[in-house]
C-alpha cells in the first residue's frame, strides 16, 4: 500500500504540460456548462416556482426527476442529434468540446433549474405578498427573489459544477475522447485504466479532485466574503 | 375628514380552505383618515387589508379602492438578502438613478437608520427590520398606507418611531389603515375604527367613540378583554 | 436600473460570453479530419507515435475516436468519421459491399495472443490455435471475452468456431463476456486470473498482467491484419475526402509504412507493414 502510494506521488510529480492541457480543458469545458446551465436554469426555475400554470406540479416532478439524468444516456441522445447524419449535423459540432459542452449543459440546466424552484418557492413564502405589494412585475419580483437566495444558488452552481466534471458517460460519447482534443479528465482516467496503468490513472485521479477541491474552495472563500457584507 | 370614501367594500365574501374569513363585509375608508380595524383574533383584519390591496380575490361582492399608490407593511418585515439601502430602492426602479438614491437616504434618515444604509438588512434586530419596511411603504409615496400590526414586536422606543413617521404621512394626507390590538396606539393615531367580528364589521365611528363607549355587544366584549395596561391601574 | 438587478445581469452576461468564447470554431484549427478505429491501435500508443509526423508533413490534424471495430464502421456509417481504420475482414468486406467505401487499403497487421495465468489451469501452451481453444472449453477454465463486437472480438468467436465449439451450448460461468475495450477486458482477466484473447499490440503496452503471460502465438490463424478506408463522400457530403485519402495515401507510402515499423514498446515491435503484401494476398 505505501509503495503503491509512493509510485502515485513520483507519478504525480512527473505530471507532464498534456495533463495541464487536459486539466484545462476539463474546467473550461464543465465551467462553460455549468455557466449555461445557471443562465437556463435559474429563470426556469424561479419561472416554475412562481407562475401558476396547469401541469405545473408535473413539470417541477420532472425538473426533479432530470436531476438524476443518466450522463450516458444525454450522451447518447445528443450524439444521434449532432451526428453527421442528424438533425443538427451541419453544425459539425460531434467529437468536438462544444458538444462535450452541450453534453454537460443539458447535465447541469435541470439540476440548477429544479434547485433554484426550491429554493425561490420557499423565498416566495415570505417575500411573495410584499413583492407583489411593491407592485413589482412578475419579472422583477422573481429577480428580486433570484437575489434573495443568490448564496443558495452558488450551492446549485457548485453542485452543477461537481456533476459535470466528474461525469464520463456524456463526454466520452459525443466527445471521442481524441488525443489532445477532447480528452477531459475523466476519459483520460478511464483510458489509462483500460491501459492497465492504474498508477498513473490514480495520480490523474488525485488531479481531478484537486482541481474540484480548488475550486469550490474558491467559490467558499467568495461566497464567505459575500455573506459578510449582504447577510 | 373628506367625505368622499378612498376604499369602499361592498359584500365581500371570501373563503380560504373551506372556512368563510369574511362574511359579507362592508366597509368604507374616508379620504386622507387613519382608520384602526379592531377586533379578536380570526376576524378577518389581515385579510381585509390584503383584499384592500389586491392580494387577495374575493369570492363575490364589490372592492373598489381608489389610491393607486399603495403601500402595505407587513407584520412581519418581508425584507431581501441585501442592504438596507437595497431594500428601500427596490419598488423605486422607475426613478432615475440620482432622484433615487436621495430618496433612498431620505427615507433611512426618516426610521434613524441612515447611518446603516451599507448594513445588510436581514442583520438588523427585529425592531430595525420594521423601521426598514416602514421607510420603504414612506419611499413610494403612498396615497394609501396598509399596516397590519406593524408594532407587535417592537420595544417603546421602536414603537415611537414607527408611529411618528405614520402620523406625519397622515398630515400629508396619506390615507391610512391600520390593524392593531395595541389600543393605546389605537387612540393615539386613529380618527376612526371599525369593530370586526367574525369576518363582518360590526361597528364603525369616531375611534375614541368606540374604544370608550362601544355599543355593539362584540365590540364591548373584544374591548373589556384588554389587560389593564396603565401604571395606575397596575399599582392599585 | 437597481443595484441587484444590475448584478444579475453582470453575472448571466459574464457567463454568456465565457460560452461563446469556447464555442468551437472550425476555422480557428488547421484542417482535421475524424478517423474511427480501434482501442487496440489507439491504447497500444501507435496513433501517439505516428499522427504527430504525418501532421509534419500535411499540416492535417488526425482526431482518432478509437471504438470496437464495430462500433468504428458504424459510426462511419453515419457519416461521422472519414476514415476507418479497423481490423475485422468480414466486417469490413460488408462496409464495403453496403457502398459506405469505395476502396479497401491493407496497411499493416499485428497478431493475437492467447493469454492466460502463468500456471496454465487448462494446458494449452504452445498449442495450436484449434487444439487449445477446444481445451479451453473442456476445461471451463475462466476466459474474459470482449464480447463488444470489436475485430479481436471476431477473432476469438472465430477460434472457437474452427474448434468446433458450440460456443452457445458450453456457455456458462466461466465465460465472462465483459463487453467493454481490449485493455479493461484485460484488466478483469488480470483480476479473475482467466484466460483471454488479445492483440500484441495492446498486450505489449498493457501494465497491469499480474501474472498472466502469452501461452499461445504464432499460429497462421492469429494473423491479425488491419485494413484502411475512405468513408464514400456520395453516402455522406461532409466526409473530407481531400484530407482523408491524403492520410491513407500517407500510411501506405514508405514513410509511413516506416512510421508503422518505427514504433516499439520495450524494443518490441508492434505492427508490421503491409502495403506492399496487399497485391500478392
Amino acid at each position: 500500500m505505501m509503495q503503491t502510494l509512493q509510485e502515485i506521488l513520483s507519478r504525480l510529480c512527473s505530471l507532464d504540460r498534456d495533463v495541464l492541457a487536459i486539466a484545462w480543458l476539463s474546467l473550461r469545458v464543465s465551467l462553460t456548462a455549468v455557466g449555461i446551465g445557471l443562465v437556463l436554469g435559474i429563470p426556469l426555475g424561479a419561472f416554475v416556482a412562481v407562475a401558476r400554470f396547469p401541469g405545473r406540479s408535473a413539470v417541477v416532478g420532472l425538473l426533479n426527476a432530470f436531476m438524476g439524468l443518466p450522463p450516458v444516456l444525454v450522451g447518447l441522445a445528443l450524439y444521434l442529434v449532432l451526428s453527421r447524419s442528424g438533425p443538427l449535423g451541419p453544425l459539425g459540432l460531434l467529437f468536438t468540446p462544444g458538444a462535450m459542452i452541450a453534453a454537460q449543459a443539458t447535465l447541469a440546466t435541470p439540476l440548477v433549474a429544479a434547485l433554484t424552484q426550491q429554493v425561490v418557492a420557499d423565498a416566495r413564502v415570505h417575500l411573495g405578498e410584499q413583492l407583489r405589494s411593491l407592485g413589482l412585475s412578475a419579472p422583477r419580483q422573481a429577480g428580486a427573489m433570484i437575489y434573495d437566495v443568490r448564496f443558495s444558488l452558488v450551492t446549485a452552481a457548485l453542485a452543477a459544477f461537481g456533476r459535470a466534471i466528474s461525469e464520463i458517460g456524456a463526454v466520452l460519447v459525443v466527445g471521442g475522447n481524441i488525443d489532445g482534443y477532447t480528452r477531459t479528465m475523466t476519459t483520460a482516467i478511464s483510458l489509462e485504466t483500460q491501459k492497465g496503468d492504474l498508477s498513473l490513472a490514480l495520480a490523474l485521479g488525485l488531479v481531478l479532485i484537486g482541481l474540484v477541491l480548488v475550486v469550490n474552495v474558491a467559490v467558499a472563500l467568495l461566497r464567505r466574503h459575500a455573506a459578510r457584507v449582504y447577510g | 375628514m373628506s367625505a368622499t370614501p378612498a376604499i369602499r367594500l361592498e359584500d365581500v365574501a371570501l373563503s380560504l380552505d373551506g372556512r368563510t374569513v369574511l362574511d359579507h363585509l362592508c366597509l368604507e375608508v374616508a379620504s386622507g383618515s387613519v382608520t384602526a380595524i379592531i377586533g379578536p383574533n380570526g376576524a378577518g383584519k389581515s385579510v381585509t387589508l390584503r383584499v384592500i390591496d389586491g392580494l387577495l380575490r374575493p369570492d363575490g361582492g364589490t372592492v373598489q379602492v381608489d389610491p393607486h399608490r399603495r403601500a402595505f407593511v407587513f407584520q412581519r418585515p418581508a425584507l431581501i438578502r441585501a442592504t438596507a439601502a437595497a431594500n428601500v430602492a427596490l419598488a423605486l426602479g422607475g426613478l432615475p438613478r440620482r432622484a433615487r438614491a436621495a430618496r433612498v437616504e431620505e427615507a433611512l434618515a426618516r426610521v434613524r437608520l441612515a447611518e446603516r444604509a451599507r448594513d445588510a438588512a436581514t442583520r438588523f434586530s427585529g425592531g430595525e427590520q420594521q423601521r426598514l419596511a416602514l421607510a420603504r411603504a414612506w419611499a413610494v409615496e403612498p396615497d394609501l398606507l396598509l399596516l397590519d400590526e406593524p408594532t407587535a414586536n417592537l420595544d417603546p422606543a421602536s414603537t415611537e418611531i414607527v408611529e411618528g413617521l405614520v402620523s406625519a404621512m397622515a398630515r400629508a394626507g396619506t390615507t391610512v389603515v391600520l390593524v392593531s390590538h395595541n389600543l393605546g396606539q389605537v387612540a393615539r393615531l386613529a380618527d376612526t375604527a371599525i369593530v370586526l367580528a367574525s369576518g363582518r364589521a360590526v361597528e364603525h365611528g369616531p375611534a375614541r367613540q368606540i374604544l370608550f363607549s362601544p355599543r355593539t355587544s362584540e365590540a364591548r366584549a373584544y374591548l373589556a378583554g384588554e389587560l389593564p395596561w396603565t401604571p395606575s391601574v397596575v399599582a392599585s | 436600473m437597481d443595484p441587484f438587478r444590475r448584478r444579475i445581469l453582470t453575472l448571466g452576461l459574464a457567463a454568456l460570453l465565457s460560452a461563446a468564447g469556447l464555442l468551437p470554431s472550425a476555422d480557428a484549427e488547421p484542417t482535421s479530419i475524424v478517423v474511427a478505429s480501434t482501442t487496440s491501435t489507439e491504447q497500444s500508443g501507435l496513433f501517439k507515435h505516428i499522427l504527430p509526423l504525418f501532421r509534419e508533413t500535411s499540416g492535417i490534424d488526425v482526431k482518432v475516436v478509437a471504438l470496437g471495430t464495430g462500433q468504428a464502421l458504424d459510426a462511419a456509417r453515419r457519416g461521422d468519421a472519414d476514415v476507418v481504420l479497423v481490423h475485422d475482414r468480414p466486417a469490413e468486406d460488408k462496409f464495403l459491399a453496403e457502398g459506405f467505401a469505395k476502396t479497401r487499403y491493407e496497411v499493416m497487421y499485428n497478431d493475437f495472443v492467447l493469454i492466460g495465468p502463468a500456471s496454465d489451469p487448462a494446458g494449452v501452451r504452445g498449442l495450436g490455435v484449434r487444439e487449445a481453444f477446444a481445451k479451453l472449453a473442456a476445461s471451463k477454465a475462466a476466459f474474459v471475452s470482449r464480447g463488444d463486437r470489436s475485430g479481436t472480438h471476431s477473432a476469438e468467436l472465430r477460434g472457437w468456431k474452427e474448434a468446433g465449439v458450440d460456443l452457445a451450448a458450453v456457455r456458462g460461468p466461466w465465460y465472462r463476456d465483459v463487453g467493454q475495450g481490449m485493455g479493461p477486458a484485460l484488466n478483469a482477466a488480470s483480476a479473475l486470473g482467466a484466460y483471454i484473447l488479445a492483440d500484441r499490440g495492446t498486450w505489449l503496452a498493457f501494465k497491469n498482467r499480474a501474472d498472466l503471460v502469452i501461452l499461445v502465438q504464432g499460429d497462421p490463424s492469429l494473423f491479425n491484419p488491419y485494413g484502411v478506408m475512405l468513408v464514400n463522400p456520395d453516402k455522406h457530403p461532409g466526409v473530407k475526402a481531400k484530407e482523408g485519402q491524403a492520410f491513407i495515401d500517407w500510411l501506405v507510402s514508405p514513410a509511413g509504412q516506416q512510421a508503422i515499423a518505427g514504433y516499439k514498446v520495450g524494443g518490441e515491435q508492434l505492427f508490421f507493414p503491409s502495403a506492399g503484401a496487399l497485391v500478392t494476398r
